[in-house]
């Protein structure tokens, strides 16, 4: 390959070759050669910014709807702060979160999970319950207690509305993951965020990295619809 | 086999909160072992109230319920709930178990091992009338009526002294009521369990009850008999209206002609239509009246005749 002496200024552009210099629509060659050092680092941190998100996410909304769900008085004021967290545009949080958590990975991470909680902390109580007022009275009437109807009837029938509360919640983080490059050169956004710093917008650049989020998202997705077939098995059967 | 138990109600009051009246009312009566027992009565009238307390899953504010002479107040809820069977008009079988898991949630609360559960829930399935092949399934695949059968099941699985049904064939259609109404009466004569049955459907209390209850608004008990006396001696004109104006048809109907008188007649005597012994007085009467005829004469099952009924003999067994 033949470096040239003239076309756009790129970032990264490595062994520039006509595709490259004149900015087509996708670039393989790019895509190989900035894998280890642009595009995979990024994937890379951007799971580790999803997983982390979403893992406090769910550990939060989950502790909280047992909460409410044993204390109903409780719903009410966590779902209006959740509500409230939700309606702050994402790069306004980030700003409002700097003065005191700075420009840190922890900025990111705490708005990132602001959102998963708006989104997984309602499924979450609208699972629990989701029990019919009749299976909750057999079960009382058969004897089980409190707590081993919490463990084995509305747990288990929470599981589909949890999985689904978790669908929404990782695809959206994983979107919403890009705007954080605003704030830290991290995460699929990044490539994007510098390719749209330049005069001529590098179009493999964006492509590749808009294009491993969507991946990232819908295999993802697909996992989650797997665990929800292994441990909500009920819900593929019904009386044809 | 479990024995069956005795049931007493002594002075049993209930008033829920912010109401003026009881929605049951100083209830008094006893139950003996073994007998099917319903409660009927119109809405209001506090019978789910009065069966649910014996459960306790409403608590009672005077008098007592005893189970074999021992207050039901004497064990934890949750131990007393254990030994009796509960089944309710939409079931409430668990969704995200199998038919032989929700058979088995006794059982398995009273830590029985699992070889033990198995063998209990297939021979449950079979008594309940469900083909083995069943216990795989899960509720949303069974209809109404096979659904009712699981929650029977599982009410019977620990093989409880007492049954309480909270209008447990209320949701079907009639067929499939009938049909089910049939099979527990059977499995009662074959399991002898007491059984406190609630129902608002004075027919259903009729030909299922050895005895039934009657209360009125206000949770008051006007009747406690058995169906045939109260049909032949309503207590009050509560009772009358609520049994209905055809009760000495309905009574008819309790009877069947190898339990009433015959008259002895030669082969040459007999009149038409011949009716089986098992066939009741009611339906008698109103295969006379098709036929314009004054008498069915009654065979046993080998086709032997039995004697004569007359239709103007009907009159007299009332």
């Amino acid at each position: 390959m033949t470096p040239l002496a003239s076309g756009p200024i790129i970032p990264n552009f490595g062994h520039a070759n006509s595709c490259i210099t004149g900015d087509h629509i996708f670039c393989w060659s790019w895509v190989r050669d900035h894998w280890n050092d642009t595009l995979g680092p990024a994937l890379v941190q951007h799971v580790e910014l999803t997983a982390v998100a979403v893992g406090i996410g769910f550990g939060l909304a989950f502790t909280l709807a047992l909460l409410a769900h044993r204390f109903a008085r409780l719903e009410q004021p966590f779902g209006v702060f959740s509500a409230l967290l939700y309606t702050i545009p994402s790069i306004a949080l980030f700003q409002l979160l700097v003065p005191f958590t700075g420009i840190s990975w922890t900025t990111v991470e705490i708005a990132l999970v602001a959102y998963t909680l708006v989104i997984l902390f309602p499924n979450f109580v609208a699972g629990l319950r989701s029990a019919p007022a009749e299976v909750i009275e057999a079960a009382r009437g058969m004897g089980l207690t409190r707590r081993q109807i919490l463990l084995r009837v509305e747990l288990p029938l929470a599981v589909p509305a949890i999985i689904g509360g978790l669908r929404i919640a990782v695809v959206s983080t994983i979107s919403i993951g890009t705007i954080a490059a605003f704030l830290l050169p991290k995460g699929l956004g990044y490539p994007i965020f510098v390719a749209l710093g330049n005069p001529t917008p590098f179009k493999t650049e964006i492509y590749s990295a808009g294009g491993l989020a969507v991946g990232f998202a819908l295999a993802c997705d697909a996992g989650l619809v797997g665990l929800r077939r292994a441990f909500a098995p009920w819900t593929r059967r019904a009386r044809p | 086999m479990t024995s069956a138990a005795r049931i007493e109600f002594d002075g049993v009051t209930k008033r829920y909160e912010g109401r003026s009246d009881d929605a049951v009312h100083e209830l008094t009566f006893d139950i003996p072992a073994g007998c099917f027992c319903v409660l009927v009565g119109p809405s209001g009238g506090g019978k789910s109230t009065a069966l649910k307390m014996v459960n306790r899953l409403v608590p009672f504010d005077a008098g007592d319920i005893r189970i074999d002479g021992r207050s039901v107040r004497g064990l934890s809820p949750v131990e007393l709930r254990r030994g009796i069977g509960y089944v309710i008009q939409n079931v409430g079988l668990f969704p995200h178990m199998t038919v032989a898991d929700n058979v088995g949630t006794v059982p398995r609360l009273l830590g029985w091992n699992k070889s033990r559960i198995r063998s209990r829930t297939d021979e449950l399935l079979e008594l309940v009338g469900l083909e083995a092949e069943y216990a795989r399934r899960y509720p949303a695949e069974l209809s109404g009526g096979q659904r009712q059968r699981v929650g029977l099941a599982r009410a019977l699985a620990a093989d409880p002294p007492l049954l309480l049904m909270d209008e447990p064939f209320g949701a079907l259609d009639p067929i499939t009521r009938i049909r089910l109404q049939n099979e527990l009466r059977r499995l009662h004569r074959e399991v002898a369990k007491t059984v406190i049955f609630v129902t608002h459907d004075i027919d259903e209390a009729i030909s299922m009850g050895d005895r039934i209850a009657i209360l009125r608004e206000g949770g008051v008990l006007v009747q406690y008999d058995t169906p045939d006396a109260i049909l032949a001696h309503p207590a009050d004109d509560f009772v009358a209206q609520f049994v209905g104006e055809d009760r000495a048809l309905r009574r008819m109907a309790l009877h069947t002609l190898g339990q009433v008188p015959l008259e002895t007649v030669s082969r040459s005597e007999t009149v038409s239509p011949e009716l089986s012994s098992r066939v009741s007085v009611r339906t008698a009467v109103s295969h006379m009246l098709e036929a314009g005829a004054e008498g069915v004469t009654v065979v046993d099952d080998d086709g032997s005749v039995l004697g004569v009924f007359r239709l103007e003999r009907a009159g007299e067994l009332l």
